[in-house]
């Protein structure tokens, strides 16, 4: 596919460089966004974003800062692996998709598959999510993932979780549906957790999961992580975590374990 | 209740012959042969044995045989003994039944009722001893048209090509995971891969340390589990294919059990140690093709558009216009796994029941690209039951660009094909990660063999081009023209595109 080259308007601003994305093709946008990293620069700031795709796919780049103005498009940071991004507005599906290290904060809402498969790095999303986020989320060694929510979720929130941990803090609701979670939550779980700031009906859980009472670990976890989430958006992390939360988990690590048997066996 | 279930082999061990050496207790993994020291007598339990027949090619005198148990219900056409012993296994474990290896449901297999064709005096064939023959192929994007500028009275090339992969022989390893493979495999055909100039499939496991070198060999899987994908991982290989299906399980999912889960696997899998590999049966991130082309283009992107992107699908009914959709949403190649394709773990229900021959899907899929005018987007690769080089000049001329061969490589490393994969205990030591049953695969040996093999079928190929009178594989590709039909129907041979034998 041939991309219509446009040259995107580049300045600098402090130690910032500003790209104004308007009219730029994702392609020509994150082209520009590696070439600028690997020639050494570590701040950037995209203005008028508006629905491009795959920013930051793939990077690899512990000390990098990317602030994006307006929309981020599909797969904001897929695969990426380190940089720090500030979405003031909102993040379109597949934000953080198989994610390995570094932090997304999203001023505005997210759509579905937030947080798809990620296995390492911190999501913060200040207003609602879509559906199916956090499917498969992962963890590994010292790598635990987590996102934060700081309105609801849609239904197959956390679904075939394997490890991480999911807040979904409810401080918001919609009018249409003013559960903090869609329905079938956690369905095939089997590792990692989900907190919920409210009661969760057991009817709303999928096969696999189960509700625990929340041990002091996990209050320790709750207020580092709520607290770094409220920090973000100027929040009173003592008053969001003055509420009950609801922890989801897997009944089993090994769901499927009864379920084979060899035919010569027997 | 009584067990009545028959085995399906019986043990023979000549007496006169056995020195009581006891290495057959050693070589098997299924703890078929026991020796009471005390009564010293031997009892070979008949209903473990697999016929992996590694005992009886261990044994220093030869004492040993293998033979299919002459002890069998008594015969019916309908209620086979292999139905019978299925319901009275679900009877007992109300589970699922899992096997391995590819569908052994007797389907007619349209390979073997295709016939090549070759030059008889009006049109001279080639001797590829005397005229050079070309296998090279390449896989991935084409361009439209090729524009060129003349500079200084030197030719340069003005097109932007597509990232390609460059195969000296139309043949590559299969995806086959580490996990359900050993590391030896794995090493065994990287080798072989580099060493021919080919490439051989991470499945879903990841890339082991010890592949690094050949990793530009290596085409880097993308499953639905995500299991190992890792920006490092996908810029590392030579190319990168999103797993939708396979030929074996099509439309389901995967389970790697916790307790195969090993320190190593954990580390290459990027996963907890004992934790169950789950691959969910479908992407979640993809339920449509516009969320195929999102993936295909993140991963495009993440890789800065050098790696081709191929997309892995079972041959299902509809196989034609899914391909056409995989190619529209930007793969530069379409992988199409037939249902004989084989697998280290699957519900037999679902390999012997799902899925089409891979004969005609190859057929309906490069008709229906050609018929779009796409032909040259993507490459098609063809995979599943793959078992000689005829096989592969075939799948070539019904309109492949070159094949996978996953059963083929495992067979050439040592494997018998007792569809035991699954329970890790191969006593060849390829499907298993047990440390002392990995010693009987010297990858060395086993890079020599499945090198050979490559080499043996492209030799082969290029003898089969001579006698069609063509002189590149190219020439081969969809000219169907060059196949005849034996005993095939009507529609069968509409959907092949070939004609009748004496037409």
């Amino acid at each position: 596919m041939e991309i219509p080259l446009r040259k995107a308007r580049v300045s600098r601003e402090d130690e910032f460089v500003v790209i104004d994305a308007k009219g730029v093709h994702y392609r020509e946008l994150n082209e520009l966004i590696n070439e600028l990293v690997e020639r050494g620069e570590r701040k950037l700031r995209l203005l008028n974003v508006n629905g491009q795709r795959y920013i930051a796919d793939g990077l690899r780049c512990s000390d990098c800062y990317i602030e994006i103005h307006g929309v981020a498009g599909d797969d904001l940071a897929a695969f990426a692996n380190g940089p720090t991004i500030v979405v003031y507005g909102d993040v379109q599906d597949g934000a953080g998709n198989t994610m390995n290290a570094g932090r997304i904060i999203v001023h505005g809402n997210g759509t579905d598959i937030i947080g798809h498969s990620m296995r390492g790095g911190e999501i913060f999303v200040r207003g609602h999510v879509g559906y199916r986020v956090g499917i498969h989320m992962k963890e590994y060694r010292e790598q635990v993932p987590v996102l934060v929510v700081g309105g609801t979720a849609g239904d197959f929130l956390g679904e075939y979780m394997a490890g991480g941990r999911i807040v979904i803090l409810g401080l918001e609701r919609l009018e249409t549906y003013p559960e903090i979670a869609g329905e079938w939550l956690a369905t095939g779980i089997h590792g990692g957790a989900i907190y919920l700031r409210d009661e969760v009906d057991e009817d709303k859980l999928g096969y696999g999961a189960k509700t625990e009472r929340l041990s002091h670990s996990d209050r320790r976890f709750l207020s580092e992580a709520v607290g770094k989430f409220c920090s973000c958006f100027s929040l009173n992390a003592e008053e969001v975590l003055n509420a009950e939360f609801t922890k989801v988990v897997p009944k089993s690590h090994r769901p499927f374990a009864e379920m084979y048997s060899d035919s010569k066996e027997g | 209740m009584v067990r009545n279930f028959p085995p399906d082999f019986v043990v023979r061990v000549d007496k006169e012959a056995c020195i009581n050496c006891m290495r057959c207790i050693r070589e098997c993994p299924f703890g078929v042969h026991e020796y009471d020291k005390e009564k010293k007598r031997w009892k070979r339990h008949h209903d473990k044995c697999v016929a992996c027949l590694r005992c009886a090619y261990m044994c220093p005198t030869q004492a040993i045989s293998i033979e299919r148990s002459p002890m069998e219900y008594s015969p019916h056409p309908v209620w086979t003994n292999r139905v019978r012993k299925d319901i009275k296994t679900q009877a007992e474990t109300g589970a699922v039944i899992l096997t391995a290896m590819g569908n052994e449901l007797p389907y007619m297999s349209y390979f073997d009722r295709l016939v090549l064709d070759a030059c008889q005096v009006t049109n001279p064939s080639i001797d590829p001893l005397r005229e050079p023959m070309e296998l090279r192929t390449y896989i991935g994007r084409k361009p439209e048209k090729v524009e060129i500028e003349e500079e200084d009275s030197s030719i340069r090339l003005r097109t932007k090509l597509a990232p390609n992969l460059k195969l000296e022989t139309p043949i590559m390893f299969a995806h086959m995971s580490y996990g359900s493979i050993s590391i030896e495999a794995h090493l065994s055909m990287a080798r072989a891969a580099k060493e021919v100039g080919t490439y051989m499939g991470t499945g879903e496991g990841g890339m082991h340390v010890e592949l690094y070198p050949y990793a530009d060999h290596i085409i880097t899987q993308v499953a639905s589990g995500r299991f190992a994908v890792h920006e490092e991982y996908l810029k590392r290989g030579a190319a990168i294919e999103i797993k939708i299906g396979q030929g074996a399980k099509p439309g389901i999912g995967g389970h790697l059990p916790g307790k195969k889960v090993t320190e190593e696997i954990s580390r290459t899998r990027m996963i907890p140690e004992g934790s169950d590999a789950i691959s969910p049966a479908p992407h979640h991130d993809i339920y449509s093709i516009e969320d195929l082309s999102r993936l295909i283009y993140a991963l495009k992107e993440a890789t800065r558009y050098k790696k081709p992107v191929f997309v892995k699908i079972a041959a299902v009914h509809n196989v034609a216009p899914i391909a056409v959709g995989i190619i529209r949403a930007g793969a530069d190649a379409v992988v199409i796994d037939g249902f004989r394709a084989g697998t280290g773990a699957a519900p037999q229900v679902h390999r012997d029941h799902h899925g089409i021959p891979i004969e005609a899907a190859i057929a309906s899929v490069d008709r229906r690209l050609r018929e779009e005018g796409i032909r040259h987007w993507g490459s098609i690769i063809a995979s599943g039951g793959i078992r000689s080089s005829a096989d592969v000049a075939k799948a070539i001329a019904l309109g492949a660009d070159a094949v996978y061969i996953g059963t083929a490589a495992l067979i050439a490393l040592g494997c018998t094909v007792c569809k035991k994969c699954y329970t890790g205990k191969c006593a060849w030591g390829i499907a298993t990660q047990d440390p002392e049953l990995r010693k009987r695969l010297d990858p060395e040996e086993g890079a020599r063999r499945a090198a050979n093999l490559l080499r043996a079928w492209s030799h082969e190929l290029k003898e089969i081009l001579g006698a069609l009178g063509l002189n590149s594989i190219e020439s081969l590709r969809s000219n169907r023209d060059r196949l005849r039909g034996v005993g095939l129907s009507e529609p069968e041979l509409r959907v092949l595109g070939v004609k009748p034998a004496g037409e």
